[in-house]
């Protein structure tokens, strides 16, 4: 058994330990706009956060967790896609297949919260996200339009 | 059958009577336009359709059928757009669906062909599309002008709204949808001349972006059935090797698992993978990792070794002939100077960031899956096939793809769905493939070398040209009904002659050389072929525009004035290829290094130039990409320009990392760690020219994908003065020759 405060809420799941928190969260809480698409912290579709920073729930055991910390999905990043990595990704139409997107919007809103007004360098080293459609150029465009709209 | 009575309504309604389950390939079944304000129109019956199109609410909201798959490509918007130019229809209040493939079977193919791929999506079906959208307008008209006892003719359209001109009276396509549904089509229609486009053309916004953004966008890996159990599958690691044993015993007590079940894929011999089935995903794949399996047999085979093969049919005597003319031997002999250079292309995999899956639910007389494809009726086949049943009690509700390139129209991971989930009657089975096993079983970008001679005159002309292909046929694996006398024609993918084939047309040489051969040396790996992004057009363009560019700078002269001097029949070609120069300052003393290329294919024209620096440790950058295209009708030119920038993303990693190696029959990049793809660090910075020249209809998501690589690594050649011909570039050197 676990307990998880996901998205603002306290829920326990019956998994064993070396579950990955990605599982846990597609499987038990049923949230699955977290994707699995490697499983060895490669592509970043099952990018989380964990207190607010950026995690690869793909390798995270669902054991390693105390229960006390917060965990963020998609779905609870934002209200009504209010978040400004969510809205300049609408505003530039950035999703094509989109099943990377999640982990791309998350793996950008956790880089932005640590670090508001990223270089490009900086860009470069946080996100190392995989998208085989391509969406890069533009994920790079709109995450400089999310800086100005934070 | 599924109730085509709810299908036809509201759309989004995918789902059967065994389950209840509804699927919006939208996840809102409001558009945007639609305010809460509106009446409520609960009491009324819902419309009918009217017509296999078209399907319009009560409150006007136009529900577009949609028969191609949206895979990321933007089809599922841009046939809206057409549909609803040609319908008059306002735009805020469209939104789309996917009819069933077997609502199609039962209707007489009403909405014709479901494949996508060889971006078709659009062009193959901008037609009969726009036709029946006209149709469905002339219909709605009439029934206004029915009711209101006044012509037709005195009646206009406009934004879902129709005006009886001398009267003024109005009134809106939801309002006259169900009477309009009663009338007899007409006998003819006519679409609306370019000039008259008000939606088509537009940059308009994707349908399908806000449910991407909070993680509501459902793909096939996320479907949930009341009741369904997940399976993990292990197939044969080895080519051709089958199941020796298995220990079901050492898993059956592991938590959460169901079954273990062993079954045939349909593309091998005997029983070769192996699943098991548990109360979720994860458990399921936990026990088959911890599951003993024995195989037995198979294939050897080394791409190593396959290696002098491939250089064997460099230079063999015998090959298919695909285009060429004028006196080849003579220009040789007679050549000034001749230059020469053999290139490759590696196995790639598709990689799409979904993994396979599909999920099936079978009984005795009907079986059903959820599937992410990019052909609905092949996958209607491939669950007949595997369960048994007769094609009309099977039924396949279409899932938006997380990637297709090409992958997912094979039907394979359906078939082995089913199979799977008939050792659960009753129960529905979600087979999701891990990243391991989709990229061990792939359908595989063809490998091929080439060799490439040319005579130059003393003058520096171009006076022959031979380029030899030597490798693997796509339709010889999988199609081999489509070679004509042997030769697989797609292998000279825009190398083709024009006039010879009008099903070719669309991937033509568009070069003019007085003496010249392109040939094909059959070299076959037991290795399964794909269809991937861009196909054949990839190397060829690689063969002839890293070549046209060695034989340029032998020659002496300037790249780009030596390519327009071969493309003077080629006005279009030659356009886009000088739009790229012009925009990115080709031949300026500027100290910048730069590469050239252009191609035609899927019926486009597209070129591309590429900025590159090479440090003095030999890292490469990629600076910045120009990229014209020219698909003759631009449907929505920010899709475009996306399918553009992402086709620089597929193809570069094509050409900087991918590579699918054998060893002892067994596929060896299993994983993103060892099959890379390019990252936002490498992604240069792509301007897009679209510059649509009208009057026919070429396709988008593939073409460019081919000018990526030969730009690049033209404009290394320009920093470095290496030619690298070897692929992928992370095997390469750039500095030391």
């Amino acid at each position: 058994m676990a307990t998880l405060k996901i998205n603002g809420e306290t829920v326990t799941v019956d998994a064993e330990d070396d579950t990955p928190l990605l599982w846990v969260i597609r499987e038990q809480v049923g949230l699955t706009g977290t994707k699995y698409g490697c499983g060895i912290a490669q592509c970043g579709t099952c990018t989380i956060h964990v207190d607010g920073s950026p995690v690869r729930s793909c390798v995270y055991p669902v054991g390693a967790l105390s229960g006390e910390e917060e965990i963020t999905t998609i779905e609870g990043l934002s209200e009504g896609a209010s978040h400004p990595v969510q809205q300049a990704w609408a505003e530039l139409d950035i999703p094509q297949c989109g099943y990377c997107q999640p982990g791309m919007i998350m793996a950008v809103a956790g880089m932005l919260n640590d670090n508001p007004n990223p270089t490009d360098e900086d860009i470069d080293a946080e996100i190392t996200n995989i998208c085989r459609c391509g969406t890069l150029a533009r994920v790079r465009k709109g995450i400089k339009l999310a800086v100005e709209k934070s | 059958m599924a109730d085509t009575g709810l299908l036809s309504r509201r759309g989004f309604i995918v789902g059967t009577g065994a389950t209840g389950l509804t699927i919006g390939i939208l996840a809102s079944c409001s558009p945007s336009g639609t305010k809460p304000a509106e009446p409520d129109y609960s009491n009324l019956p819902p419309n009918p359709e009217v017509n296999a199109w078209v399907h319009i609410d009560h409150d006007d909201t136009v529900t577009v059928r949609i028969a191609r798959s949206e895979m990321g490509q933007g089809t599922l918007t841009g046939l809206s757009q057409l549909v609803a130019d040609e319908l008059d229809a306002d735009w805020d209040k469209v939104t789309a669906e996917y009819p069933t493939p077997g609502e199609n079977l039962a209707r007489d193919r009403v909405w014709r062909d479901f494949g996508t791929g060889g971006s078709q999506g659009i062009r193959g079906s901008q037609d009969y599309v726009r036709e029946g959208a006209a149709a469905a307008k002339a219909m709605l008209i009439e029934a206004a002008a029915n009711e209101w006892g006044v012509p037709a003719s005195e009646c206009t359209s406009a934004d879902s709204v129709i005006t009886h001109g001398p009267s003024g009276q109005t009134t809106t396509y939801g309002k006259v949808a169900n009477a309009a549904a009663q009338l007899a089509p007409p006998l003819e229609v006519k679409v609306k001349d370019p000039s008259e486009w008000k939606i088509i053309g537009q940059a308009k916004k994707r349908l399908d972006t806000a449910e991407k953004l909070v993680g509501a966008q459902v793909y096939g890996a996320d479907i949930q059935l009341d009741g369904m159990l997940n399976a993990s599958i292990k197939q044969a690691p080895k080519i051709g090797a089958t199941l020796k044993s298995f220990d079901a015993s050492a898993v059956e007590s592991m938590p959460g698992v169901k079954k273990v079940v062993s079954v045939k894929n349909p593309f091998g011999e005997g029983i070769n993978a192996v699943a098991v089935i548990a109360d979720t995903w994860w458990q399921a794949n936990k026990a088959l990792e911890a599951l003993p399996v024995e195989w037995e047999g198979g294939v050897d085979f080394s791409t190593a070794e396959f290696e002098a093969e491939l250089d064997e049919g460099l230079t063999a005597d015998e090959a298919f002939v695909g285009n060429g003319g004028g006196d080849l031997a003579g220009a040789f002999g007679s050549a000034a100077q001749m230059v020469e250079a053999t290139y490759n292309m590696p196995l790639q995999n598709h990689a799409c960031m979904e993994p396979m899956n599909t999920t099936a639910l079978y009984t005795e007389d009907r079986c059903e899956v959820w599937c992410p494809t990019q052909n609905g009726e092949s996958a209607l086949a491939a669950v007949s096939e595997a369960s048994g049943l007769p094609i009309e009690q099977c039924e396949v509700y279409k899932i938006h793809l997380g990637g297709g390139f090409g992958r997912r129209g094979m039907p394979d991971y359906v078939h082995l769905a089913v199979l799977v989930a008939m050792e659960m009657p009753g129960t529905p089975v979600k087979l999701l493939w891990t990243r391991e096993e989709s990229m061990m079983h792939g359908y595989f970008h063809p490998t091929t070398k080439a060799r490439v001679r040319g005579s130059l005159d003393a003058d520096g002309n171009l006076t022959g040209l031979h380029l030899r292909i030597s490798g693997q046929s796509i339709l010889a694996a999988l199609i081999p009904q489509a070679l004509q006398n042997g030769v697989d024609y797609a292998t000279f993918q825009g190398l083709l002659p024009s006039g010879v084939d009008p099903r070719l047309e669309d991937q033509t040489l568009k070069y003019s050389f007085d003496n010249f051969l392109v040939d094909h040396a059959m070299r076959n790996p037991p290795v399964r072929p794909g269809f991937w992004r861009g196909v054949n057009l990839n190397q060829n363009a690689i063969y002839l525009e890293c070549f046209m560019d060695e034989l340029a700078h032998a020659a002496g002269r300037d790249p780009l004035e030596f390519r327009l001097a071969h493309l003077q029949d080629a006005p279009l070609a030659a356009a886009v290829l000088q739009a790229v120069s012009d925009k990115s300052g080709w031949g300026q003393d500027d100290g910048k290094a730069r590469g050239l290329c252009v191609m035609y294919g899927f019926g486009a024209y597209v070129a591309a130039c590429a900025e590159v620096t090479v440090s003095d440790d030999g890292e490469l950058s990629i600076d910045r990409i120009v990229a014209a295209t020219d698909p003759g009708n631009a449907v929505n030119p920010q899709q475009i320009e996306a399918q553009v920038e992402g086709s620089f993303v597929y193809g570069l990693s094509a050409m900087l990392y991918g590579e699918i190696t054998y060893e002892g029959g067994e596929v060896q990049e299993r994983n993103f760690d060892t099959y890379n793809s390019l990252r936002i660090a490498d992604m240069p910075e792509v301007e897009t020219i679209i510059m649509p020249s009208g009057g026919f209809w070429g396709g988008v998501g593939e073409p460019t994908i081919a000018v990526a690589a030969p730009a690049v690594l033209n404009a290394i050649y320009a920093a470095t003065g290496k030619r690298v011909r070897q692929l992928p570039l992370k095997d390469q050197n750039l500095r030391d020759a």
